[in-house]
């Protein structure tokens, strides 16, 4: 019997973390939920989750030491999932509010959700829902990244506000249109992850792609 | 009637991409039993809640709605163990309605697994929480649930405590109040049809969505199918809450999508496997 893979996430007092370790444990791993930086260093994989405002985050993470953990788990190798805005503070700096720094492991800037559509008309903010992930441009296939075996247009939920752009083309796995505006939907850079949706509100396309992540 | 339904006619590219409308699974409680009455009363014992949660779930619910049908009458929601219980197999968003009365409720509620609440009662006396809500977890986690019966033509009547107390409010009026103070999406249940498999009231729906820009949820009186493809054609409904129809397992939510995917209307795409 193989051991289940153990996972580790992080509680830095952002959002309800109950859903995300309840997926964890469905996809079979078992799940320690921690602000103790030792137990994050030693973990062997870690999923930063978070909702909400992004200088909140990064505050809550630095107040408690965990912004220089998180860097250098990525440093080591070790695999590292952010959902949401855990995906959004992996990048340089989000100008939400005026211009705050991230944890700079993954090049590029968090910006606003346009509120105009590439045709001028406005639209709502946050986008909230169900949407499809397609391929961004210049990327042929999922298969060995994060998305590995889930289906082209295969729908997610998001709930966001704010969304990354990776200055790195490489780095973008998916996306999903919303009012024809490509939004980065999930990031990889080497162990390095992140999606925009939350993978544990997502259905069955939401397990497998934290299943995969757990398969790192 | 003109009808000039959102999703065949959009109006810019992200009505293209993003207005899948929702197929929402409602689960009235008593607890520990999932109930269904006609008009909100005589409430008759369906069966296990999370059971039912489960199966629509596997059938491709979009996103499930649990409502304490009891929780005004004695001032408080039962569901928390429940929802603790469905979120180890339940991976969409689940909102959580009945007995909500402050920040701390929703708290708790948010805590065991839910993603939004849902208030009724408690929004009509002090309107204010409302904002609170909205103002600690985000507009899209504030619906605002309104109860409506109609009290003369084209006039509805917001009704409380599950259907049993009227209010003097007219439903467009609290409506356009409740989503000014912050509520990110209203769940409207006709009183009148609720239960009676007639047919959504498309004619308070289409007052409704005509009036505000946040997303509204048609609940109450889903007979058959095509009744969900009228409600979003005419009513320009963006989600429906079915309850009746998938208890008594007229159709499953499957058998729903397909109709009202084939009728052009946008729904997620769904597939069994990822």
């Amino acid at each position: 019997m193989t051991k289940p893979p153990e996972v580790v996430v992080i509680d830095y007092g952002v959002g309800n973390l109950l859903s995300v370790r309840r997926a964890l444990e469905h996809c079979g791993a078992s799940v320690q939920v921690t602000s103790d930086p030792k137990l994050i260093l030693a973990a062997p994989k870690v999923v930063l989750p978070g909702v909400g405002a992004f200088s909140k985050g990064m505050d809550e993470l630095s107040r408690r030491g965990l912004d220089t953990v998180v860097r250098e788990i990525a440093t080591k190798g070790v695999p590292l999932l952010g959902i949401c805005l855990g995906m959004q503070m992996l990048f340089d700096e989000s100008d939400e509010f005026g211009m705050i720094a991230g944890l700079g492991m993954i090049p590029g800037r968090v910006i606003s959700v346009p509120t105009t559509s590439s045709d001028g008309h406005s639209q709502k903010i946050p986008h909230i829902g169900w949407n499809s992930l397609v391929l961004p441009q210049g990327r042929t296939s999922w298969q060995q990244s994060l998305l590995h075996d889930i289906k082209h247009g295969a729908a997610v939920y998001f709930v966001h506000s704010f969304m990354a752009s990776p200055s790195d083309p490489e780095d973008r796995i998916a996306d999903c249109l919303y009012g024809a505006v490509p939004v980065s939907a999930a990031i990889g850079r080497n162990n390095v992850f992140g999606c925009q949706f939350h993978p544990e509100k997502s259905g069955e396309v939401g397990l497998k792609v934290l299943k995969n992540f757990l398969s790192q | 009637m003109e009808v000039a339904p959102r999703c065949f006619k959009p109006l810019n590219d992200s009505e293209l991409f993003v207005r899948n409308i929702r197929l929402i699974g409602r689960l009235d409680i008593k607890a520990p039993n999932l109930i269904k009455g006609i008009h909100l009363e005589g409430l008759r014992v369906i069966g296990s809640p999370n059971e039912h949660a489960l199966c629509y779930y596997q059938q491709g619910a979009d996103e499930l709605i649990y409502m304490d049908c009891v929780a005004s009458l004695y001032g408080r929601n039962h569901l928390g163990d429940i929802i603790s219980a469905a979120a180890k197999d339940i991976f969409i968003p689940m909102t959580v309605g009945g007995g909500i009365r402050s920040v701390d409720d929703a708290t708790q509620i948010l805590r065991a697994g839910a993603d939004k609440v849902a208030v009724n009662t408690a929004a009509v006396a002090n309107p204010n929480l409302i904002t609170e809500i909205a103002r600690q977890f985000g507009s899209q986690c504030m619906v605002l649930s309104i109860e409506a019966k109609q009290v003369g033509p084209e006039r509805w009547e917001v009704y409380t405590d599950n259907g049993r107390e009227r209010t003097s409010l007219d439903v467009i009026e609290w409506v356009k109040r409740g989503v000014a103070m912050g509520a990110g999406e209203v769940l409207l249940t006709s009183v009148d049809r609720e239960g009676t498999r007639k047919g959504f009231d498309i004619a308070l729906v289409r007052a409704v969505t005509q009036e505000v820009t946040v997303p509204v949820i048609a609940s109450g009186g889903m007979g058959k199918q095509e009744d969900m493809v009228d409600v979003v054609l005419q009513g320009e409904a963006d989600a429906v809450a079915m309850a009746d129809i998938l208890h008594y397992r007229r159709a499953t939510i499957g058998d729903i999508r397909y109709v009202v995917q084939a009728a052009g209307i946008e729904v997620r795409s769904y597939d069994q496997t990822p």
